[in-house]
């Protein structure tokens, strides 16, 4: 079989096979039972919480909750703004890199603080070495960190009793980063770091190449910010071009480990559901439901790419190694669209191809998975999208089958499900506004100079921008000149509302939940763990987030591929 | 959120502490253990730094074996590809131009035989590898400007193949840098 082939599947197996020992850790981890890392983090925590002066064991409601999430946030925010805006003159820049005007820190402060990681700078120019750690980096672990403290709290709010008491946000939190983060991180940065990324604290190298060009390398303290862009689903890499960069992801084995973990963390946070909830079949109902509308998207652009591009093919050269505009030798086209669709479903948004010059097909399914933004999703965010899908599904086969919708004892009323609607149509209303504002002023300003490709594909760069923006998810069509007023501001707006709405309402909703009475399941009840209704969410997934968007992408990729890829 | 506020400031510092300073000092302790100290792994040749060996270099000269076109011309000290879209008129003009130069320096070559990484930018603009193919393809080119055999080039191209990991998985590929320093040994020799 082919080595290429064989090597994706390779990868999406090991992956799975580590998520489910991790979801077992991440569920003892959220349900404070004792783990093999006590020994390290108890005293470390214990410490954390005692200067702080937040007693872990005290218990919030979903409100103070958010109140607590919210805080925090504009606290980060105006750490990173500081630190951005002032990184020309602080310490540790020794490539004379400058600060960032205040359109391009807004930006990016709101990415990397919504666990987006949309880059509109280019690393190895934009950035002075303490900025990448101790504004990027740190906000890597803590804004992934804060997903999945909202997700911990979700899950306690899906137990079988009726309680306003949902845990504490801050032990959340804390542990999340400690705990689960943290050490897998490291073993990613050690990896790559031993396959040859830099970590270092030195300046650019200069060498003379073998036909006299002179040649400057940047490097720096990359391996450790690569650990946890990976882990975290945050996608925001070291280098302008991410994991495409030879240093930041130098070989196979090294594009192997940083594509597993992309999915590593969203896929054990459904096994985790299922152990700490001991509910393991509805976990797998939804990994399964979420595994179907992977492959979907997977399989055709494996073959798509493996393919190669029509046009070029029509010149009458060889394409033996796909389509290869825009990809890496050393990963070739399976591997690159692998990524490529990995990085989408999830809110990753690292890449280690250029998405502008994936064949068009191709690019729409990196544009369904960023639209649908729950197949596995963010480290925590991904299951709240997805939960705002099940409410809706549970709602409307009660509806069908004449039964009071319940999920998991609880009743499903009107309230929740105006939330539930109001978070779903949230996002068509994000991407296709923003899209359609900026085309308004594209077409009557043709001489902007925003676009790198005409026609069609240039629709697509627009719109997937607000796309990446509203799924958090950070990757680009990068052809785009994004470094200006206009799209560092209208992203930065569309960023910070698709982060905290989406978490808001899911969190409301089961908040809402956990404090009506439970009713124990009987034979009237609507039974959520089977493949029935697997296929019920599937179905409702579809037609809310992807039939929303497809006259859109009819303007985009489909006119494209019928317009000039297959003539 | 008054009551928040002092909690996740003090929070905020010390995960600042952890994040920020001890996790990167830890993994910069492990570098100190990594190949060249996680300082970038150079190469060498008659005792001078001439590339590094994950990083692309410009090859276009007729008497090396070419390396892929790249969007930023080998700048290491910014990355890019090309972004361009599959059915881009201009870019595909640009893609037939490298076509026609290619046939032009390698005229026993057949335009089928052309490996298409050859004639498009990869993403990084830094892509240190060829296929095999791709190399193969310039042999004879080369063999006749540096007046070599044909047979030593194919096995030097051969002995230069870096299989798929563990044989199974990924691409087969060859390191251009490393195959033109292996070609200058070979030129040496004769």
């Amino acid at each position: 079989m082919n080595t290429e082939i064989l090597g994706v599947i390779l990868t999406f197996i090991l992956t799975v096979v580590c998520a489910i020992p991790l979801g077992k850790y991440i569920a003892k981890v959220f349900g404070g039972e004792a783990t093999f890392l006590d020994t390290v983090f108890n005293p470390i925590e214990k410490l954390f919480f005692q200067i702080s002066g937040i007693n872990p064991k005290q218990e919030m409601t979903w409100k103070q909750h958010l109140t607590a999430l919210l805080t925090i946030n504009l606290l980060w925010f105006l750490w990173a703004m500081f630190i951005l805006m002032n990184q020309g003159w602080l310490p540790w820049n020794p490539d004379g890199n400058p600060s960032m005007s205040a359109d391009l820190a807004f930006n990016t402060a709101i990415s990397f603080l919504a666990n987006t990681n949309l880059q509109h700078y280019s690393g190895e120019s934009g950035m002075s070495y303490l900025g990448q750690i101790a504004c990027l980096t740190l906000f890597q672990f803590i804004s992934a960190g804060a997903g999945m403290a909202v997700c911990a709290m979700v899950f306690n709010a899906m137990k079988e009793r009726t309680t306003d008491k949902l845990g504490n946000f801050y032990n959340y939190f804390l542990k999340s980063c400690t705990r689960i983060l943290l050490p897998l991180s490291l073993v990613v940065a050690l990896v790559t770091l031993f396959n040859g990324t830099p970590m270092n604290v030195e300046g650019k190298a200069s060498f003379i190449s073998m036909q006299g060009d002179t040649v400057q390398v940047s490097r720096g303290p990359a391996a450790a910010m690569i650990g946890i862009k990976q882990i975290g689903t945050n996608g925001g890499g070291y280098f302008g071009v991410n994991s495409a960069h030879p240093l930041e992801n130098p070989n196979y084995l090294t594009n192997i480990v940083e594509v597993g973990s992309i999915i590593l963390i969203p896929i054990a946070m459904v096994f985790a559901l299922g152990y700490y909830l001991k509910r393991k079949k509805l976990a797998y109902t939804i990994f399964g439901v979420m595994t179907l509308g992977f492959l979907l998207f997977l399989i055709p652009s494996i073959y798509l790419e493996m393919n190669g591009n029509t046009a070029i093919e029509r010149m009458g050269i060889t394409q033996q190694m796909g389509s290869m505009e825009g990809k890496e030798v050393r990963f070739g086209s399976a591997a690159s669209a692998y990524w490529g669709i990995a990085t989408t479903v999830t809110s990753n948004g690292s890449v280690n191809a250029m998405h502008d010059s994936f064949t068009p097909l191709t690019g729409m399914f990196t544009l369904l998975g960023m639209m649908i933004n729950a197949l596995y999703g963010g480290v925590g965010v991904g299951f709240l999208n997805f939960y705002v899908f099940i409410i809706i599904a549970v709602f409307i086969s009660g509806l069908m089958v004449g039964r009071t919708p319940e999920f998991l004892g609880k009743k499903i009323e009107a309230r929740e499900m105006k939330i539930a609607t109001i978070i779903a149509l949230l996002h068509p209303l994000m991407i296709l506004g923003a899209t359609a504002l900026s085309s308004f002023i594209f077409v009557k300003n043709p001489e902007i100079g925003w676009l790198n490709n005409p026609s069609f594909h240039g629709f697509s760069e627009m719109l997937y921008e607000y796309t990446s923006s509203a799924a958090n998810n950070g990757s680009g069509f990068e052809g785009l000149g994004d470094n200006t007023l206009w799209w560092n501001i209208s992203c930065g707006i569309v960023m910070v509302l698709s982060r905290f709405l989406p978490i808001i309402g899911p969190v409301a909703i089961a908040g809402i939940l956990a404090n009506k009475k439970y009713i124990p399941e009987s034979a009237g009840t609507l039974k959520t763990d089977t493949g029935t209704f697997g296929l019920m969410v599937f179905a409702v997934i579809f037609i809310v987030a992807a039939l929303s968007f497809f006259p859109a992408l009819t303007l985009g990729p489909i006119a494209e591929y019928f317009n000039g890829f297959r003539v | 959120m008054k009551t928040q506020f002092f909690p996740a400031l003090k929070l905020t510092l010390l995960c600042v502490l952890l994040f920020a300073f001890v996790y990167p000092l830890i993994v910069l302790g492990f570098a100190q253990f990594a190949p060249d100290k996680g300082k970038v792994t150079f190469v060498e040749y008659k005792g001078k730094v001439v590339g590094a060996a994950n990083i692309g270099q410009k090859f276009d000269q007729d008497q090396y074996f070419n390396s892929r076109p790249s969007a930023v011309s080998y700048n290491a000290a910014g990355s890019g590809g090309s972004n361009k879209g599959t059915t881009n008129p201009d870019y595909l003009a640009q893609v037939q131009a490298r076509i026609d130069t290619f046939l032009v320096h390698n005229p026993t070559v057949t335009k089928a035989e052309i490996p298409s990484e050859l004639v498009t930018a990869s993403g990084s603009g830094l892509d240190p590898h060829i296929s095999p193919k791709a190399a193969l393809v310039q042999v004879d080119r080369i063999a006749k400007i540096r007046h070599l055999p044909k047979d030593k080039l194919i096995a030097l191209v051969n002995a230069q193949t870096e299989k798929p990991l563990l044989g199974l998985f990924g691409t087969e590929k060859v390191n251009v840098l490393k195959l033109n320093i292996a070609l200058e040994a070979v030129s040496l020799e004769q």
